[in-house]
């Protein structure tokens, strides 16, 4: 679906990406992540045909997206980062006026149905919040019945419930087929949706995985914090009984250290005030991940 | 679709766009009006030497501020909405599609010019039922036609071109207000010129585009003897047309240029 290989560009002397690889697999989502600035909109659009690159080599849909080919475009859907539709277009007229551009198209109401703007189809751009905006870009995009589809941090702005439907939208877009190619900030997004992540920094590709196991999340230790009550004897450990009576520990062997604690626990009569047992988070390994970048930029 | 199919199905999404849009249908229509009525009331029983003929000033607003409605309603209108548009990223988001870029602004150019000769008809219509002015028949119709086309065309390309010297969509009504004012008052379509024109401003007039469109339009629309047609400005507004098609194609830009 999308090939890259070395691929860079530079202003001037800045070099926004330095040699990026990657590959995104048919009916596959694919994330690109990274803090901004870290070249994820320059390659983006660089595939999306905005930018012309310096160097390397990229295919999309076997096309070169330099080229700017009308046949590679018919088969491509585009959610860039900021709105921009006419403001005195309905939703309905909006979308059949982008699906008219392309040969193959969806039909009007299953696109507004797919989004969830059932209820607005007859009111115009201007009268629509942010988040139903977003959502019709999104309708856009979708016109064409695209093979692959480019959503640029699809949800920046949204409230948590948007953000719940919207992802809901791409879940949607995936039981369809589509290979969709998505940046974002949020890395619950990423985890809920991706296949696969690719973490940018600096310009370069720093970690690449799924979600579940980029840069070895997988075999990290997990965290267990228990919260003891107050006056009750603790369970022995080696680390201090921490604020609030919270004992954390970090272990290779979480079922037998659970085991222990809450053993003790009966034992002694009393039930811990809350128990958590987590893995590093997606985010966790980011900031990591970015973090070492940024520090050795420095 | 084929191209042609897909510019006029353009046409009609830009059409209901402009209707609903109340600053863009208020200045291109009333302006122009609204104008012809204030002009006349003002200077309007008036006359001016015209080759050697008093001529009406009622007579002569009718025809020029339809001239002054075509390139209102072609090279302001382009000028300020398309930069709107390229600010909103509406202008990228159609790049990203099959539509290609030429189609699109050909179907605004396209409806800036349907625009522009349902102002004239306008126009003449409100000077002969409220100013007794003639209506062009014959040749002087076919003349007129011509020139109305020539001219919408031109000024619409020159509206493209001016987008790239717009920096941002809040800069351009001074732009594109900077550019055709001062021309407007210099080529004889707010105040007539006449015979005794100073020639400074007859000199300036003669190298831009407005005057020789305005004396193409009288030309047309009354023809002699108070009025001298000559093919020589239809082709100069022409050539300017196609020299803003030429700067559009080398510098017009699909994204904001901030």
């Amino acid at each position: 679906m999308i090939d890259v290989q070395d691929l860079s560009k530079s202003y001037g002397d800045v070099e926004a990406v330095k040699g990026v690889t990657f590959h995104v697999d048919r009916g596959e989502v694919f994330a690109l992540l990274g803090p901004n600035g870290a070249g994820k909109t320059t390659t983006t659009e660089i595939l999306e045909g905005f930018r012309e690159r310096t160097g390397g080599a990229c295919l999309v849909l076997d096309h070169d997206p330099a080229k700017r080919e009308r046949a590679l475009r018919e088969r491509v859907g585009i959610v860039l980062q900021s709105t921009g539709i006419d403001p005195f277009l309905t939703v309905r007229e909006t979308i059949e006026m982008y699906s008219g551009y392309y040969p193959k198209r969806l039909e009007t109401d299953h696109v507004i149905e797919v989004v969830g703007l059932a209820e607005k189809r007859d009111t115009r751009v201007n009268k629509l919040s942010g988040g139903q905006q977003r959502r019709l870009d999104v309708a856009v995009g979708l016109a064409g019945d695209p093979e692959l589809l480019f959503l640029d941090e699809p949800t920046t702005g949204f409230d948590p419930n948007a953000r719940r439907n919207a992802w809901e939208v791409v879940k949607n877009l995936t039981a369809l087929g589509k290979t969709v190619f998505l940046t974002t900030h949020f890395m619950d997004e990423a985890q809920y949706l991706a296949d696969r992540v690719a973490v940018i920094a600096g310009g370069e590709i720093v970690a690449e995985g799924t979600p579940d196991t980029i840069a070895g999340r997988d075999r990290m230790t997990p965290r267990i914090r228990v919260r003891v009550p107050e006056g009750v004897e603790p369970p022995p450990t080696q680390g201090p009984v921490g604020r609030d009576g919270v004992i954390e520990i970090q272990t290779a062997d979480p079922t037998r250290v659970l085991h222990e604690l809450t053993g003790w626990a009966l034992d002694h009569g009393y039930a811990f005030g809350s128990i958590d047992v987590e893995r590093p988070s997606l985010e966790d390994i980011y900031l990591e991940i970015t973090g070492e970048t940024q520090d050795a930029a420095v | 679709m084929s191209g042609a199919r897909m510019t006029l199905a353009q046409v009609r999404y830009t059409n209901k766009a402009f209707w609903r849009n109340p600053a863009s249908a208020f200045f291109t229509f009333a302006f122009p009006l609204l104008f012809l009525v204030i002009f006349t009331a003002l200077l309007g029983s008036g006359t001016v030497l015209q080759n050697g003929i008093e001529f009406n000033q009622s007579t002569y607003y009718v025809a020029s501020m339809a001239a002054f409605a075509v390139i209102t309603a072609c090279y302001t209108n382009i000028a300020i909405s398309v930069s709107f548009q390229r600010d909103q990223g509406i202008l990228k988001r159609t790049r990203g599609t099959p539509l290609p870029g030429g189609d699109y602004l050909l179907a605004r150019a396209t409806h800036a010019m349907l625009m522009a000769v349902l102002l004239v008809i306008i126009c003449a219509t409100f000077g002969a039922a409220f100013y007794h002015a003639d209506v062009p028949t014959g040749t002087n119709l076919l003349r007129t036609i011509v020139v109305v086309l020539v001219g919408s065309a031109s000024f619409a390309a020159l509206g493209l071109a001016i987008t790239a010297a717009i920096p941002n969509a809040d800069a351009a009504p001074a732009v594109v207000n900077a550019t055709i004012l001062p021309l407007l008052f210099l080529s004889g379509v707010f105040i007539p010129l006449g015979d005794n024109t100073p020639t400074w401003i007859t000199v300036i007039g003669n190298i831009f585009p407005v005057k020789h469109f305005l004396d193409a339009f009288l030309g047309s629309f009354y023809g002699p003897p108070v009025f001298d047609f000559s093919w020589a400005d239809v082709g100069i507004v022409a050539l300017w047309g196609i020299a803003g098609l030429v700067l559009a194609a080398r510098f017009f830009s699909w994204e904001p240029r901030t």
